[in-house]
């Protein structure tokens, strides 16, 4: 569905990918693992078109999407939850989600995507008209997670849902996270520094290391991993 | 607590005296060679300084404890502004009022007011443009008069070449403003915060001095005069009869405007212009073409700046590119800041206030402009989201069967 073909990004002079390759499958999950400064968001924002490549290919469904606006690439199909969350602060939990479907217009489904999002998260749906800002962290990431849905993407880019949440949300939110996969068969490319949990829900994974990936393997297998295991997982 | 306080306001008042010693007290008088000393001078100035700072402090602590006791509350400060504008029986008969006022202004007071009223909703139609680009997207543009100057030269001189009338003209002012919108729009597209504000005040000057010495496209200083006023149906009309005319074009216009400013901030493109401005990496994702967005919030600000520099034009019958200054922009500025940002009943308000405030503290003479800075000031300091804080309307959910 997704591969990146040696992919190289820069900040201005600062190279943060260094020569990135990944495949992603349609209907599954993948994670993205690494330390702090690795490169994942940088990964995701090279897809998403934010943080265009400067050399090597993006394809999606077979075109190549790495000259492609960010408004072209959602539309494709493809779209993000951002690292911190993000959403609009004093935008209503409603218009938020209504900003998540910003390129649709067909008026019946997007409400029958409220509602089904008002379902995932009901939550939400008591805080609809509340502004944004006044939300509690985890609610916070939830309503990230249903922006993002509210645009019907094919491939979900999430990036680092756990961050800065006590545990217990974060469990519900990878069972949600699980469930959006399973339900939908939407795929989900899930970049996570909490690397025991995202190696517990994705089927595949990669390990990235300073711009590079070091190592990819079927998630079980990533957990069982000598390497992984004192590196990320602290064992 | 409170010895301190005064002593505070004495030291202040000390300055005062200071500081305007030379010029209150030390009179030299060139005829007899001798200096006065006006100590009573001294006294007041004194006196004076120490009240008003005394006052200036005791509001301010009150105002500090009553923001304290709303955050203890934990409840969100409803102003009475909002209050009041959200109450039925309130906003219905005031929007009577008004009508009734409106209506039957220019038969009850002199032309001189009718035309200080022209004036006034220009700057309403100015300032709910202005409001788009700063109050709703937050792009801090400082160069907005230019779109007003398009607009009145389009008039003056589509006129003066071609003959064109007010009619045809109030559409393409408009739509060469837009498009001097977008001109601006695209170099400035990167740019955020003070360089954005840099860049637009070039950019306003740019265009009043190439109407100032391009001669012999523009006449120059001396500008364009003899521009007709609007015409309605041919008919002949004195020059009351045509202010009169002119108000009521000035309020259909205004009323216009409002429509079309509140529907749009009630639309997806207005919340994306307010979504753009808290965080513009978030709207990427969402799929928000940010340049697309922000070129759309300057032409359609701009817009309203032609309308308005047309119907200047028609009303003045001169124009020249002194009525076009930084100062200019600056003034349409205050009302979106005065009025209170993203409000367009406040941004009405602002309007008002700022137009009828210096016209009615002319018996002030050479002090007025002193004294509307003051009340600038002070409006900042005890009502700093402007004089009708924003409530916005939210968007509403509609449960699918
Ligand atoms: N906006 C930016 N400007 C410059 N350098 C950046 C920027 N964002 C990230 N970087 C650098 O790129 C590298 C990768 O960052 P990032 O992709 O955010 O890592 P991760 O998400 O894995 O923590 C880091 O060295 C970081 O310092
Ligand atoms: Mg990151």
């Amino acid at each position: 569905m997704l591969s990146l073909a040696d992919i190289h990004t820069y900040y201005g002079n600062i190279q943060a990918l260094k020569g990135v390759s990944l495949e992603v499958e349609e209907g599954e999950i993948i994670t993205l693992i690494g330390a702090n400064g690795a490169g994942k968001t940088t990964t995701l924002m090279s897809i998403s078109g934010i943080v265009p490549p400067r050399s090597g290919d993006v394809l999606f469904m077979g075109e190549s999407i790495s000259r492609v606006n960010p408004d072209k690439i959602v539309s494709m199909g493809i779209s993000q939850v951002p690292e911190g969350r993000r959403i609009f602060p004093y935008l209503t939990v409603l218009e938020n989600l209504d900003m998540g479907a910003f390129l649709r217009n067909d008026k019946d489904g997007v409400n029958s995507d409220l509602d089904y999002v008002f379902g995932l998260f009901p939550i939400l749906a008591e805080r609809r008209n509340q502004a944004g800002g006044t939300l509690s962290g985890g609610e916070q990431q939830m309503l990230a997670i249903s922006r993002a849905l509210m645009a019907r993407p094919r491939l979900l880019l999430l990036d680092e849902p756990s961050l800065g949440l006590a545990p217990l949300i974060v469990k519900q939110i990878f069972e949600i996270i699980r469930k959006i996969n399973i339900e939908n068969n939407t795929t989900i490319f899930l970049v996570e520094q909490n690397a025991n949990l995202a190696l517990k829900v994705a089927h595949r994974g990669y390990v990235m290391e300073n711009g590079r990936i070091t190592l990819s393997d079927a998630a079980d297998r990533l957990l069982t991993n000598e390497d992984v295991k004192k590196a990320y997982l602290g064992i | 607590m409170l010895v301190n306080e005064l002593k505070k306001s004495l030291f202040v008042s000390l300055w005062f005296m200071f500081l305007t010693f030379p010029i209150m007290v030390i009179q030299v008088n060139t005829v007899e060679n001798i200096i006065q000393w006006r100590w009573a001078n001294l006294f007041f100035v004194g006196v004076g300084s120490f009240v008003l700072s005394a006052l200036w402090r005791y509001l301010i602590r009150r105002k500090e404890q009553g923001i304290q006791e709303t955050e203890v509350d934990g409840v969100a400060r409803v102003t009475l502004s909002q209050r009041l504008l959200n109450n039925r029986r309130f906003t219905i008969p005031a929007l009577f009022v008004v009508s009734i006022l409106a209506l039957a202004f220019p038969f009850v007071f002199s032309l001189y007011q009718t035309n200080i009223m022209i004036t006034a909703m220009i700057y309403v139609l100015l300032g709910l443009g202005l409001n788009i680009v700063v109050g709703v997207a937050g792009l801090l543009d400082l160069g907005y008069a230019a779109f007003y100057c398009v607009g009145a030269y389009s008039y003056a001189l589509l006129n003066y070449h071609f003959g064109f009338g007010f009619w045809s003209v109030l559409g393409i002012g408009a739509g060469l403003a837009a498009l001097f919108g977008i001109i601006l729009g695209f170099p400035v597209l990167r740019l955020r915060g003070d360089y954005l504000a840099i860049v637009t005040l070039g950019f306003g000057e740019i265009i009043r001095l190439i109407m100032e010495n391009w001669n012999a496209f523009s006449f120059g200083p001396s500008g364009i005069a003899n521009i007709p006023r609007p015409g309605f149906f041919g008919v002949e009309m004195n020059i009351e009869q045509v202010t009169i005319y002119v108000y009521f074009l000035m309020i259909g216009m205004s009323l216009f405007t409002i429509f079309v400013v509140n529907r749009l901030q009630d639309s997806r493109i207005g919340r994306a212009w307010i979504a753009l401005r808290e965080d513009e990496v978030a709207c990427q994702a969402m799929g928000i073409d940010k340049r697309k967005t922000k070129l759309m919030a300057f032409a359609l600000g701009a817009t309203w700046a032609g309308f308005a520099g047309v119907i200047f034009a028609a009303k003045t019958t001169f124009i020249n590119p002194a009525s076009f200054t930084l100062w200019e922009s600056i003034n349409i500025l205050c009302v979106v800041v005065l009025g209170g940002m993203g409000s367009i009943v406040g941004v009405i308000v602002g309007a008002f206030v700022l137009i009828l405030l210096p016209e009615y503290l002319r018996f002030l003479s050479e002090y007025r402009i002193l004294a509307f800075g003051a009340v600038l000031v002070v409006m900042m300091v005890f009502r700093p989201g402007g004089i009708v804080e924003t409530v916005r309307r939210t968007y509403q959910y509609k449960e699918t069967a």
